[in-house]
């Protein structure tokens, strides 16, 4: 356990698949448990979140889900100054316990009916939690893998590790919709949401389990062994100018549009499907699991390119397109999921009403209509009124579900544009853990590149959904109740067009081949 | 190439000052609305608490970006640690 390896026994093909597998299994889960919160955040919005107004309770849910993101670049110097002090494996070893721990607490937390304010005031502890051991995780992972990595194929090493958030991502999804389908729609809203938290124990205790199993980073062991080690990371990382500048050019001329475009096209991409879009929830999972399925492979195919022609041109390349062609992929979702466009077939369309009284004598009035259209999709919309038996207290208002069925090809047409932005994603983010770690030297690298990385992914990238979200209710208006659909898309169009010039700019394209100093 | 990394490093700092000033402005006549029951006030309220103590100081590093542009300290990038810390 205790055991450190040279480079030359890692650079082996056998013992780098196994610093591979050891390092991305522990980090996919890690994002696996930081993303079934996100993925579930409407049912969590009402689980422990006071349920007067929907929107309201929704946007309290994802600033649980930012604050996630918020304390990420904190976790990132605690985490960071103690793997360049002690190194990366016991640091990310403590990371996936925390992150385990927390994941496994929050499917046990009791809901809001029944603890009252403690409920929410337990999640977003917990979410904190997460949230610091997400931003020691990454850097410890990327860095690890770096290091071990033979010269020249750094890129397409370190973009296994680039593939477990996207693929942790799928596995929520997919655990998500196997819990659902398994006990039933009201069961997994009432309480089987509880159980992709509770899964996350056994996972974590396979992936504990290997990386015990690991030696130290070939490099940091050397350094330590020549006595080269850090003694204040934090202090060498951005007190010195020298540093620090590199620090502030990660950042603001690579992570930071890096960030918007990978929330943009996984995240944000399922807000608007389905709040704007209304597409019905299994549908929006299916199509996002596919999506993203077919895109993760290009991670390691731009990764691998990323050591042949340059990090910064690909990166540069993914954050162009996005830049140029959000609008037309966002408006052409739209127009495929829009009722006004299409043509209803009346014999399968139709209203009907259905009224209960209780037995407090107030009545409830549902009226569900369904609107069954030539190219096969539907639109359900069931509007449940409240109507009192005492006239003189004011009534409730009236609740509003809106399901849209996509019909076959609308399915993959959507996909296809999900995986078109899934694939921004992979451009952006394959080339940059070994982009970052070629910048920064060993003896501070773990706390120098965590810092912008986790600025930029989850403060830059984590807010996107939250604040697209808003931009959006906040164009709705008396004159136009609709809102506008797309100006969300603004914010991470603005921030990716301003890292894409200083990235122009700035950024060297010639790839770093020694990592060693 | 150096000469226009220099210049427009004063685009950087106007660029974050000009955010900073723009997200307090947007704030104060949102956070008025809100108070003036135009606008849903918890809501309101914790978007902007949310969002200014996290992007006035990164607003802050692009300032200070643009600044080391304008000194020409990106004229040449190190690639090793002797000239990092």
């Amino acid at each position: 356990m205790t055991n450190t390896a040279t480079p030359q026994q890692e650079a082996t093909p056998k013992g780098l698949m196994k610093v591979i597998t050891a390092s991305s299994v522990g980090t996919l889960i890690e994002w696996y448990d930081f993303y079934i919160y996100g993925a579930m955040a409407v049912i969590i919005a009402k689980q422990f979140f006071p349920q007067d107004n929907p929107t309201a309770a929704f946007l309290a849910a994802l600033a649980t889900f930012a604050a996630g993101f918020v304390v990420r670049p904190f976790g990132a110097l605690v985490f960071g100054r103690l793997g360049d002090i002690i190194g990366r494996k016991y640091t990310f070893l403590l990371t996936l316990l925390l992150m385990g721990g927390s994941t496994f607490a929050i499917g046990l937390v009791p809901g809001y009916a029944s603890i009252g304010i403690w409920a929410p005031i337990s999640i977003l502890g917990l979410r904190f939690i997460q949230g610091l051991a997400l931003g020691g995780e990454y850097g410890g992972a990327a860095t690890y893998v770096a290091e071990h990595a033979p010269k020249g194929r750094r890129g397409y090493f370190t973009a296994y590790i680039q593939t477990t958030a996207t693929l942790g991502f799928f596995l929520s999804l997919g655990v998500i919709l196997l819990t659902r389908k398994a006990l039933g729609v009201e069961a997994f809203s009432e309480w089987g949401w509880r159980v992709p938290f509770i899964v996350s124990v056994f996972l974590i205790a396979i992936s504990v389990y290997i990386r015990l199993k690991m030696a130290e980073s070939p490099l940091f062991s050397k350094i330590k062994k020549e006595g080269k080690v850090s003694k204040n990371p934090l202090k060498e990382s951005f007190a010195h100018k020298s540093n620090l500048k590199m620090v502030l050019l990660a950042l603001f001329a690579a992570v930071m549009g890096q960030g918007v475009v990978w929330y943009t096209g996984q995240f944000y991409a399922q807000t608007f499907i389905e709040r704007t879009l209304s597409v019905e929830f299994e549908q929006v999972r299916y199509l996002l699991c596919f999506a993203i399925l077919l895109a993760t492979p290009f991670f390691l195919v731009f990764g691998a390119w990323s050591d042949k022609i340059g990090r910064k041109t690909i990166m540069l390349g993914g954050m162009l397109l996005a830049i140029t062609t959000y609008f037309p992929i966002y408006k052409a979702m739209y127009s495929i999921a829009d009722p006004a466009t299409k043509t209803e077939v009346a014999e399968r369309s139709g209203t009907h009403t259905a009224i209960a009284v209780t037995a407090t004598g107030d009545t409830t009035r549902t009226t569900t209509t369904v609107r069954s259209f030539t190219d096969g999709s539907t639109f359900k919309v069931v509007k449940k009124e409240v109507l009192l038996a005492d006239s003189s207290k004011p009534a409730p208002k009236a609740e509003t579900t809106k399901t849209f069925w996509l019909s076959s090809s609308g399915f993959w047409t959507i996909m296809f544009l999900v995986f078109i932005q899934i694939l921004y994603v992979t451009m952006v983010y394959g080339p940059i853990a070994a982009f970052l770690v070629e910048l920064f030297p060993t003896r501070i690298r773990y706390t120098s590149m965590s810092l912008p990385y986790h600025i930029g992914n989850g403060i830059f990238g984590g807010l996107t959904p939250f604040i697209a979200t808003r931009l959006f209710d906040a164009s709705k208006t008396e004159a136009n109740p609709v809102g506008d659909p797309y100006i969300g898309l603004w914010y991470p169009i603005l921030i990716a067009g301003v890292c894409f010039i200083l990235g122009l700019f700035y950024l060297p394209n010639k790839n770093d081949e020694d990592v060693s100093d | 190439m150096n000469a226009l990394k220099r210049l427009s490093g004063f685009i950087w700092i106007i660029l974050g000052l000009v955010a900073i000033y723009l997200m307090f402005k947007q704030a104060g006549a949102e956070i008025a609305e809100a108070r003036a029951g135009i606008r849903p006030l918890l809501d309101t309220q914790m978007f902007w608490y949310v969002i200014i103590p996290i992007f006035t100081p990164i607003m802050l590093g692009l300032c200070l970006f643009g600044w080391f542009a304008w000194k020409g300290e990106y004229d040449v990038i190190a690639r090793d640690s002797e000239h990092l810390t």
